[in-house]
């Protein structure tokens, strides 16, 4: 009986029947809600918990001394680890710690990882094609076809991360810098709710840097931000809100001079920072 | 492969008929089947040019084991999966059609029985086992020789993707696959004809299969299969799934991350692969007259994965040219020195990977682009390049 009131619900029968519109609900509040979340491996505590939330349209850098968890808690967001207890909320309806991978991918979250990996033989336009969010089951994507619209889509990116004169290139010639790019421009094309990006400037030269920053300020306000990333400077050129993390969960929060004179985060990481460049 | 990405032709399946490369195959594969159809039926047997009836058996044969190169290059090429069991499937296509031929046999065997074949009637079986029936009727083996190895490769990978079996354990599981068949297919209960195999076939819906007239058939449909079979695989690379495919090759977590179902993507091309490959053994077992374990052979998967790596791989044509080279090579080998074939199979396959890293298909590639660079040193072809890129 119930399988023939699930037929009279066409729209939930057949997927394609269902709206494409991201369904993340933000009316009440943050977009990502991380509440009492603690992961445990074998009795060490890589976050222990950690409560976090990240306003619609924010850009939030998190920063902490290595083994901080910040890595671990970029796993917990995108259903790659699962937290031994807590909640993870993506908007106020979708609960991610009981969706997968790809479904988080397709939810609109977008991960850029530390090591930039692209696909090599692929050439740039088409590791966009990849990328960008369309229907990514077996034979719509057989059948995909190039629309004008489709390649304006592109277009729009390459140029916002200022590789079109690269476009027909094969993404494995492309400078280390411009790697990065990519990936970021990678996870535009997905329309990500939320972006979480992994030490975006490692590797990165001066002027590659500054590139970045313009690139990542440019992006928030349409999108969530969150980015974990180690150099100070960088961090300073682009943050409105920080998060320090310590030990798997938050030391303080606030804008950069806030807690840049917090004198427990001066202990934990900048004081040591600051000795490192002593 | 960008230029491919954003042409304006854009049904999938006939996206391949606006590429270079597969207009110059299918030009060269075509006018082959011409030339020797021609050179067997309108040039007399007393000429020198003449194609005889066991030469163009040969090329029939050697044109089922391309297909079987593009199945295994269509995986291992675009996919990354480095099958070592392939035969399996071959061997299975080719056994659908054994069955086939073997109920056509009907009361003409040695002991006449009306429905079992020889090899049953000299177990004493008095029945025929559920799985040979049907097998009298042409269309039933026909889709038996599609679906059924179709069916392998689908439990088969379900299984190994969905536990995201990867690399050489891959390659591992798929020899212990075909090596566990062959077994299988040597003992008498099984119901195949044991290590004989199946043989003593007599005709294919309805024409004598030891006429010159359905030799030449048979080769023929076995070029008209490779063509088709190529122009699908070609049809499945040059499309978004195809792109998938080399992403997954190249960094398949990273494909699981935007969002495509890496494990549904490598099963579907798995199970296409599987079932061409099973085709290419249905066309091959007529032309040779009979199947048997063999087939399932862990050595003759590893050979033609050597085919697909001398011709060059992740380009299909290459596994065409690597096929047909390999078996020609043998053909005469075997002929003059049999016992030094597979110190010349080590041979070439060495001196390939030494001179040419990509196969004989690289080596196309290389003077192509060599040719282009020459073209665009030139000052006046230079000014040409640039605007046909913008």
């Amino acid at each position: 009986m119930s399988f023939l009131q699930s037929l009279t619900q066409r729209d939930r029968v057949f997927d394609f029947m269902a709206p494409q519109a991201s369904p993340v609900d933000v009316r009440h509040g943050p977009i990502l809600y991380m509440e009492d979340v603690t992961v445990s491996f074998d009795g060490f505590k890589a976050i222990n918990n950690l409560n976090l939330t990240i306003n619609d349209g924010e850009l939030r850098c998190i920063i902490g001394p290595n083994g901080a968890g910040k890595t671990t808690m970029m796993d917990i967001i995108t259903g790659k680890t699962r937290p031994t207890s807590g909640s993870v909320w993506f908007g106020s309806r979708h609960n991610l710690l009981h969706m997968n991978e790809p479904d988080i991918a397709s939810l609109g979250i977008g991960r850029k990882f530390q090591k930039p990996t692209v696909f090599e033989a692929l050439s740039v336009f088409e590791n966009l094609e990849l990328a960008m969010a369309a229907d990514k089951r077996i034979f719509p994507t057989l059948t995909a076809r190039m629309t004008g619209e489709i390649k304006d889509r592109i277009d729009d990116v390459l140029e916002t991360i200022g590789l079109t004169a690269l476009r027909h290139q094969p993404a494995g010639i492309l400078s280390h810098g411009q790697k990065q790019w990519l990936e970021i421009g990678m996870l535009l094309m997905q329309r990500p709710r939320l972006l979480l990006v992994d030490e975006p400037v490692a590797g990165m030269t001066e002027q590659e840097m500054e590139r970045t920053a313009e690139l990542l300020t440019g992006l928030a306000g349409k999108q969530s931000v969150v980015v974990v990333e180690h150099d100070m400077g960088f961090v300073r050129s682009i943050a409105r809100q920080v998060t320090v993390l310590h030990q798997g969960s938050v030391l303080a929060e606030g804008t950069m001079d806030q807690v840049s004179s917090d004198p427990k985060v001066i202990e934990v990481y900048l004081g040591a920072d600051d000795e490192e460049a002593a | 492969m960008s230029l491919t990405t954003e042409s304006s032709t854009n049904f999938w399946l006939t996206r391949p008929f606006s590429e270079r490369s597969t207009q110059i195959f299918l030009g060269v594969l075509l006018a082959a089947l011409a030339l020797v159809t021609l050179l067997h039926v309108a040039v007399p047997p007393d000429n020198p040019l003449h194609v005889g009836a066991y030469t163009v058996n040969l090329f029939g044969k050697y044109l089922s084991y391309a297909l079987l190169a593009v199945a295994v290059d269509l995986v291992w090429g675009y996919l990354g999966i480095l099958s070592l069991g392939h035969g399996a499937f071959f061997a299975i296509g080719g056994y659908a059609m054994g069955m086939y031929l073997m109920r056509q046999i009907g009361d003409r065997g040695t002991y006449g029985h009306p429905v079992l074949p020889d090899f049953m009637v000299f177990l004493n079986w008095d029945s025929l086992p559920w799985f040979w029936h049907g097998f009298d009727m042409a269309w039933f083996a026909f889709a038996m020789v599609l679906l059924a190895p179709g069916l392998l490769a689908l439990v088969f990978g379900f299984l190994a993707f969905r536990s995201r079996v990867t690399g050489v354990y891959l390659s591992i599981i798929t020899q212990a696959l075909t090596f566990a068949l062959m077994l299988a297919f040597f003992r008498n209960e099984m119901g195949f004809g044991g290590n004989n195999g199946l043989t003593d076939f007599r005709e294919i819906v309805g024409f004598d299969l030891r006429s010159d007239a359905t030799r030449l058939g048979l080769f023929l449909a076995t070029g008209v299969a490779l063509a088709l079979g190529y122009i699908l695989c070609r049809a499945i690379v040059t499309s978004k799934l195809g792109r998938v495919s080399v992403a997954t090759r190249d960094a398949e977590a990273r494909t699981r991350f935007l969002g495509y179902r890496v494990e549904r993507f490598q099963l579907f091309v798995f199970v296409v692969s599987a079932m061409l490959a099973g085709l290419a053994g249905a066309l091959y077992v007529p032309q040779v007259g009979i199947i048997n374990p063999s087939e399932f052979s862990p050595i003759f998967s590893i050979e033609i994965v050597l085919w697909v790596a001398l011709g060059g791989r992740a380009t299909l044509y290459g596994a065409v040219i690597g096929a047909i080279l390999v078996n020609y090579a043998k053909t005469i080998f075997t002929g003059v020195m049999p016992d030094a074939w597979l110190f010349a199979l080590g041979a070439m396959f060495v001196l390939v990977t030494v001179f040419l890293p990509k196969g004989v298909a690289g080596l196309f590639r290389y003077l192509k682009r060599r040719k282009r660079e020459e073209q665009t040193t030139d000052p006046d072809h230079q000014h040409t390049s640039k605007e046909a890129s913008a």
